[in-house]
């Protein structure tokens, strides 16, 4: 009985496990160097686009194993109009919004012809994949332009000092980031707590232990991560987007039926339209949604690079669909979760930056990531057998 | 006394948590054919996939003696090699592929190099013949209807050199026409000495065909009848697998008084959605008034259940002529499932686990699918309310299941059946159209479901109950609409109905097409 709820638990978190060993394995083979806060900080940052587009992807994976193959081409088209448009001299948010229209327009068409007219999502994205490339190239005349406005590097998180400022100026510690990580943990706890209540006077049976077990360690997580910023310079901006989007694509897909309609199409799509959804609307979403989130991507992208260039992007979509996957992201669809995918995010982030530090070639990193990419899925499947 | 052919000597089968069999034994003569029942569960299947191989040697205890030897088969190729050949409930040919082509699937003539067409299909053709089917091996499988499809199966059992077949539910997709002539081909096997095992929920055919029965109750042999006269009386076997007399397999509905009419369609024709030259629904006039059941007989292929999903908000086919109306008001309904709900009509597909169930999903995920937006505020669904709900209608109908939180994928077919009727009563519709509401699921669960449909009827709903079980319409319908070849060709009060006069309308109207 008590092997089997070991077994369990294992089964349950697989991802979480691997996630923990690889971390373990980084720190003994670079000396604790992964956990240094200027990596803990940079890991962050260059990883924003994969947690950015794996929320997107995330929806386009339940509906039934679709992808989204046009992202990375997408990314380079926005960041290549956000260039020019603050090249022309446009402030800030006229340039982000632009981006996030386009970005939603690409995203809307490709979603009409694979709600409406069933064109394959692999094939509608493919052309994408083409067409936006080109256009980023014709767009940007094939040259790199670069970013003078520094709000928009700041507020988006590129450049050197683009941290929330400490506003009680700490020495050696940024009290900000401090209070801010304290919050959060205490609004996460206080959040347990109250359905907790809520539940029991409602009568529904509830795991108060491992409930509490987990959102322990959870809190304890975010105040180490705290800790660890506000020794280097603070919190990121880009995490507070990154942040942000995670966290809205959290509620959408646990809480709202909008959310709901997406795990439905990929478990059972004429089941759901028999129930009254109107599926072709579904798909139009999942697809219009990761151009607005392609979009959103380039935002970062364009302000971490400080330029546009028309070879920027390439393979992204391949990073966010392989995060979902590792994060347990089913490939016939209806089964995943931004949790897991956050998961899957890092865990290729932590792969990726530890074998920096160790000096391994990009090379290697590449093959590496495509065996955990194969493990992970290969765990995912084996699992389910056993239970057949 | 005849030679023992098979015997499965205490199997006993865990899965994690599970005892799925548990001490079970079955002999089998050399020529019978021997029926397996049981209820949904009781594990049926699984002994047959212990015996098939599919769980290997060594994952289960227990001796398989097939042929007098002790058998230790490690893949399905081993036990097809000897002789054991498993047709299994969900046909599994390639539709775009020729008959010959399905036969020998895995099985190729000719060298690896090379396949041998002319072999193959001459051979297909000979043994297509045995099962006495006209067509050329040549033809698609696609362009066979189910019956014919079925006895592709078999042909392509016969084709491994079969000497022990066995059927899991070969007749539960064929009508009844269809079913008699399989059973009759089975006898007619027999005859030349096959042995056969036979799987079946319809105890009809049980009592027809079988030799001995062999009954199974939660993972246990629970006894073998003898059946050398055919002459069983199937309460005996019911007896057997629920484990209790079933006095009555129908529950009473108490004396509900019946209203208004609540909907009704007139006229309705519906043609084919990808050959609209084909009409699908001819001409049907009906009604159903509230506090009613109301029982559409009808065989496979009638246009039954097109009629009821082209009523759901045109689910199905293109509605070309036909009024409907709903409390005497006209409702011209959108193309769209959402707007039947609206209008409170709902259908139970005859298909639940493809149109109507999400199976990765748990209980009360869907549960709440159909009527989702009563429970959330501005998208935002109120997840507790979801799981109060999902546990009245588990409570409600007596669904077996740990939690709500369970994966519909692993509930029995009597469960699932009643998740998918909690689903469509938690949309409050005031038409249910329920569509074979008890196919494929056994003699306990049906009663339950039975029970279901009289509370609906005295809660004042209308129900219309499409199946192609006589019995079935008999007991529980108030009145009869016989259908058959697209059209609507009797109606009768279930007082005046029996059995006979309603096959007599339907022999009366002719076959059609």
């Amino acid at each position: 009985m008590n092997n089997n709820h070991v077994l369990a638990f294992i089964k349950k978190n697989t991802m979480v496990i691997a996630l923990v060993l690889v971390v373990i394995f980084f720190s003994v083979s670079t000396g604790g160097k992964i956990l240094y806060a200027q990596n803990i900080n940079n890991l962050i940052s260059q990883n924003g686009y994969v947690f950015v587009l794996a929320a997107g992807m995330l929806l386009c994976i339940l509906t039934g194993g679709n992808i989204d193959l046009s992202v990375g081409s997408v990314v380079c088209f926005t960041m290549g109009i956000g260039a020019l448009i603050l090249k022309a001299g446009l402030p800030t948010p006229a340039a982000a919004l632009a981006m996030l229209a386009v970005g939603l327009l690409v995203g809307m068409f490709q979603g009409f012809w694979i709600a409406w007219v069933s064109v394959p999502p692999f094939i509608a994205t493919l052309a994408g994949m083409y067409a936006f490339r080109g256009l980023s190239n014709v767009i940007l005349g094939g040259y790199s332009v670069g970013v003078g406005n520094e709000t928009y590097l700041k507020v988006f998180g590129g450049g050197a000092d683009c941290y929330v400022p400490d506003f009680f100026h700490g020495t050696g510690l940024n009290i900000t980031c401090m209070a801010v990580g304290i919050i959060v943990a205490v609004l996460v706890l206080v959040s347990t707590l109250r359905s907790h209540m809520v539940r029991s006077k409602m009568g529904i049976a509830t795991h108060a232990a491992a409930d509490f077990a987990r959102t322990v360690i959870i809190c304890a997580l975010i105040l180490w991560i705290a800790y660890k910023l506000a020794q280097y310079k603070g919190i990121p901006s880009v995490l507070i987007w990154i942040a942000l989007v995670l966290l809205v694509y959290g509620y959408i897909t646990q809480y709202t039926s909008l959310g709901r309609y997406f795990y439905a199409v990929g478990g059972n799509e004429k089941a759901t339209r028999l129930s009254g959804v109107n599926t072709n609307f579904v798909y139009f979403r999942a697809y219009a949604n990761m151009g607005l989130l392609a979009g959103f991507a380039g935002v970062l992208m364009l302000a971490r690079a400080g330029h546009a260039e028309p070879t920027y992007g390439v393979g992204y979509e391949m990073d966010a669909i392989a995060a979902c996957f590792i994060g347990g992201a089913s490939a016939y669809g209806g089964v995943g979760k931004i949790t897991g995918v956050i998961i899957g995010a890092a865990l290729m982030g932590v792969i990726n930056q530890g074998m920096s530090i160790m000096g391994i070639s990009a090379n290697y990193q590449s093959a590496v990531k495509g065996i955990v990419l194969l493990v992970a899925v290969l765990v995912d499947v084996l699992s389910k057998k056993e239970k057949a | 006394m005849a030679n023992i052919l098979l015997e499965m000597k205490s199997i006993t089968k865990t899965f994690p948590g599970v005892k799925a069999l548990d001490n079970v034994n079955l002999q089998v003569e050399e020529g019978e054919i021997h029926a397996l029942v049981g209820e949904n569960g009781a594990g049926k299947s699984t002994l047959m996939n212990v015996l098939s191989g599919i769980y290997p040697y060594g994952t289960y205890e227990g001796d398989i003696v097939y042929n007098g030897e002790i058998c230790k088969f490690n893949t399905i190729k081993d036990s097809e090699g000897k002789g054991i050949v498993i047709i299994h409930q969900e046909l599994a040919l390639v539709p775009e592929m020729s008959i010959g082509e399905n036969m020998y699937l895995g099985n190729e003539r000719g060298s690896k190099a090379r396949i041998d067409w002319n072999t193959t299909y001459a051979e297909a053709d000979k043994y297509l013949k045995m099962v006495g089917l006209t067509e050329s091996s040549k033809v698609l499988v696609k362009e066979i209807g189910t019956g014919k499809q079925q006895l592709v199966e078999i042909a392509k059992a016969l084709a491994k050199h079969a000497k022990l077949l066995i059927l899991d539910e070969p007749t539960s997709s064929l009508n009844e026409e269809d079913s008699r002539a399989l059973l009759d081909l089975m006898l007619g096997f027999k005859e030349q000495g096959m042995t056969m095992i036979i799987i079946t929920h319809k105890l009809n055919e049980v009592s027809y065909v079988a030799d001995k029965i062999t009954v199974i109750r939660d993972g246990s042999t629970i006894e073998t009848i003898d059946n050398a006269n055919h002459d069983i009386d199937e309460d005996r076997i019911i007896k057997g697998m629920v484990g209790r007399e079933l006095t009555n397999r129908f529950p009473k509905r108490e004396n509900v008084p019946i209203g208004d009419v609540n909907l009704e369609v007139e006229h309705w024709t519906v043609h084919h959605p990808l050959y609209p030259e084909r009409i699908v629904v001819n001409d049907v006039s009906m009604y159903v008034r509230k506090g009613e059941v109301v029982g559409i007989y009808g065989l496979m292929g009638a246009g039954r259940t097109e009629l009821a999903m082209s009523i759901f908000g045109q689910s199905y086919g293109i509605l070309t002529a036909g009024t409907l109306r709903m409390n005497g008001q006209e409702v011209k309904l959108k193309k769209s499932a959402e707007d039947a709900i609206k209008h409170k009509i709902a259908y139970v597909t005859e298909d639940r686990k493809g149109n109507g169930l999400i199976l990765s999903q748990s209980i009360k995920v869907n549960t709440s699918l159909a009527n989702l937006d009563s429970l959330a505020t501005n998208m935002i669904i109120d997840k507790d309310k979801e799981y109060q709900v999902a546990e009245e209608y588990r409570e409600k109908l007596r669904t077996k299941t740990p939690s709500v939180e369970q994966l519909v994928g692993n509930l029995s077919g009597g469960n699932q059946q009643k998740v998918l009727l909690a689903k469509w009563m938690f949309a409050e519709p005031d038409v249910l159209i329920l569509d074979e509401p008890t196919r494929g699921i056994d003699v306990g669960a049906k009663y339950e479901i039975y029970c279901i449909i009289n509370d609906l009827a005295a809660a004042g709903k209308s129900v219309i109950m499409i199946s192609s079980e006589l019995p079935e319409v008999l007991a529980m319908s108030d009145r009869i609409y016989i259908m058959n070849a697209s059209r609507i060709v009797g109606e009768m009060a279930a007082s005046e109905a029996t059995q006979e006069n309603i096959m007599a309308t339907i022999l009366r109207s002719g076959r059609g097409d």
